[in-house]
């Protein structure tokens, strides 16, 4: 039943794709020419039927799988290490899966960080607003690039599951398979808040300098931690928090001020340090802002009925029982939608106590439920 | 729990879906009777089904398996999305009876429903002898036993008349899968009905 493999897809490295055509975005604005990093697992077969695209979520990137640097295996696995490789559930011996940094990223693709060729200097906060849709349409001319008409499946968890969505909707002809995992048709109330809460944390931090901290020599670092730890708090499940953490203290920890003390709070500054010393502030405000504008049904008026029947993919849709960030009842309003429809999906709500963060677990039976959907898709 | 008698129920059932019909099969298990309709009668189909285990098999028939509770209703399925309704053999493991009669006829024009008739002649006798029935259609142990329910046709009828269902078919077969017709709540292990409002 369990389809972990030892063995991953290996060394790989990252390729860049330059495109000189500007790209017009959801906003108005254009940008001229972007690179986009990508990798890329697996063997493309002739009729380049067999490709699988994976988007990432707010902190991904295009490294999704195998390793880079050999000496150092575990520390530079991908983030979707153990669901891709030959013999996982999105097997490298019969697909070709691509991972992409999308635009607007700070690992590589044009983004804040990339110098404005206007200007010479690094965009910052002159960097567009990229919407979910504009990510698709960069995406589309990678696969143009690769030479992908159609895609046997577009999958991503979380932000990654709503390009999963998009793609379905705004290219109908290119996706034979959307995999929708911990994912929404659009965010919360509750949802945008925590969003805004983050982006304050940065925009506030004196060392934000408007978004021009590149020249400054500066990054809000502390502004970027907050947010991390505010969005690590959503990311886990309470039920998870107490059994990991409880009230546990520090052995070390003294008592009476307000030092660390609490091992949740050692968890927490971790995270946010570890965070804040590689992702880039501007990346994180884009990618959040992305999030909080994402609702395909609203040209349709609200209808996302109306919005998915276009759509010619067929759909898997996993939600995670203890994620209340995307709740199981935001996916089922994606499944009603397209039930509603008349369109193929599949839906498992997996028992998982790892809250959002589910969707990156080795589960058993969630790689099971992936690996018999991948097993229906003929390449 | 498969056999001659459940593919007898199924048979009846695959008679009653025209081509292009949609379906929603509540309790579907691995999807095996989606993946008859579908293959056999050209059906639209769709399932609800609770067990992690039973979700992933279906998964892997290719039937557009929902995991969900029926106890919950069918909530998130819109009114009269559906040709017909199935609940195969699993009305007598669901609490909420009459909600969940009123919920496939609310989201189906057709409810169609299977069920181990507790007045067949063999559960009788065993009863009679102190024992609670084991059979073809009652597989169970009491103390292993899915069901939560246990009714026979009259009982169901009266039910459905209560409830104002309109009964538009009734078959009833004995335990080796064959249509009863006489005394059927004596001669019948399994009853199949199609119902409308």
């Amino acid at each position: 039943m369990t389809t972990s493999s030892p063995r991953g897809v290996g060394l790989v490295s990252a390729k860049v794709a330059h495109f000189d055509q500007p790209l017009p975005l959801r906003s108005g604005a254009q940008l001229p020419a972007y690179d986009l990093v990508y990798e890329t697992y697996g063997t493309l077969n002739a009729d380049a039927s067999n490709a699988i695209l994976i988007c990432h979520a707010l902190s991904g990137h295009h490294h999704v799988a195998g390793h880079t640097d050999p000496d150092n295996v575990d520390k530079t696995l991908g983030w979707w290490d153990n669901i891709v490789g030959p013999g996982r559930p999105l097997d490298t011996d019969r697909f070709f899966i691509v991972g992409v940094n999308n635009l607007g990223g700070c690992h590589g693709s044009t983004g804040p960080k990339s110098i404005n060729p206007a200007t010479g200097k690094p965009w910052g906060s002159d960097f567009p607003m990229v919407a979910v849709v504009d990510w698709v349409h960069a995406q589309a001319r990678l696969a143009d690039y690769l030479g992908i008409r159609q895609w046997a499946a577009v999958m991503g968890g979380s932000l990654g599951g709503m390009q999963a969505m998009r793609w379905a909707i705004t290219f109908p002809e290119r996706v034979r398979h959307a995999i929708v995992i911990a994912a929404a048709p659009n965010l919360t109330a509750e949802n945008i808040a925590f969003n805004d809460v983050a982006r304050q944390a940065i925009l506030t931090d004196p060392d934000f300098h408007g978004g021009h901290y590149y020249a400054h020599g500066s990054h809000p670092w502390r502004g970027l931690r907050l947010a991390r730890m505010l969005g690590h708090i959503t990311y886990l499940a309470e039920d998870q928090m107490a059994e990991k953490f409880g009230r546990k203290r520090r052995p070390e920890a003294g008592s009476y001020g307000f030092d660390v003390e609490f091992e949740i709070e050692s968890y927490l500054h971790y995270q946010g340090d570890k965070f804040a010393g590689y992702f880039d502030a501007n990346t994180y405000l884009l990618m959040t802002r992305a999030l909080d504008y994402f609702d395909p049904a609203r040209v349709a008026g609200g209808d996302l009925a109306k919005a998915l029947a276009v759509a010619q993919a067929k759909f898997l849709v996993v939600a995670f029982s203890s994620d209340w960030r995307f709740s199981p009842e935001r996916s089922r309003e994606i499944v009603n939608a397209l039930v509603h429809n008349g369109q193929d999906v599949a839906y498992a709500e997996i028992q998982s106590e790892h809250g959002h963060d589910s969707f990156l677990m080795d589960d058993p039976h969630y790689h099971a439920v992936v690996d018999a959907y991948m097993k229906r898709i003929t390449p | 729990m498969t056999g001659a008698f459940e593919r007898a129920d199924f048979d009846l059932i695959a008679s009653w879906v025209q081509p292009g019909e949609r379906v929603l099969d509540l309790g579907c298990g691995d999807g095996s009777l989606l993946r008859r309709l579908i293959d056999e009668r050209g059906a639209k189909g769709y399932g609800v089904e609770l067990e992690d285990a039973e979700v992933l098999a279906a998964i892997g028939n290719g039937i557009n398996v929902i995991q969900g509770n029926l106890e919950q209703g069918l909530a998130g399925f819109d009114d009269q999305t559906f040709n017909h309704v199935v609940l195969s053999r699993t009305l007598q493991t669901v609490r909420h009876t009459e909600r969940i009669l009123g919920e496939m006829l609310r989201v189906g024009r057709e409810a169609v429903v299977s069920f181990p008739n507790f007045a067949y002649w063999k559960n009788r006798m065993a009863v009679m002898s102190g024992r609670m029935p084991v059979s073809e259609d009652l597989p169970y142990e009491w103390f292993d036993t899915p069901n939560l329910r246990f009714f026979t046709i009259l009982d169901f009828e009266s039910l459905c008349d209560k409830m104002g269902l309109v009964i538009r078919e009734r078959q009833v077969l004995d335990d080796a899968g064959r249509t009863v017709t006489e005394e059927q709540n004596f001669l019948g292990s399994l009853a199949v009905y199609r119902l409308g409002r």
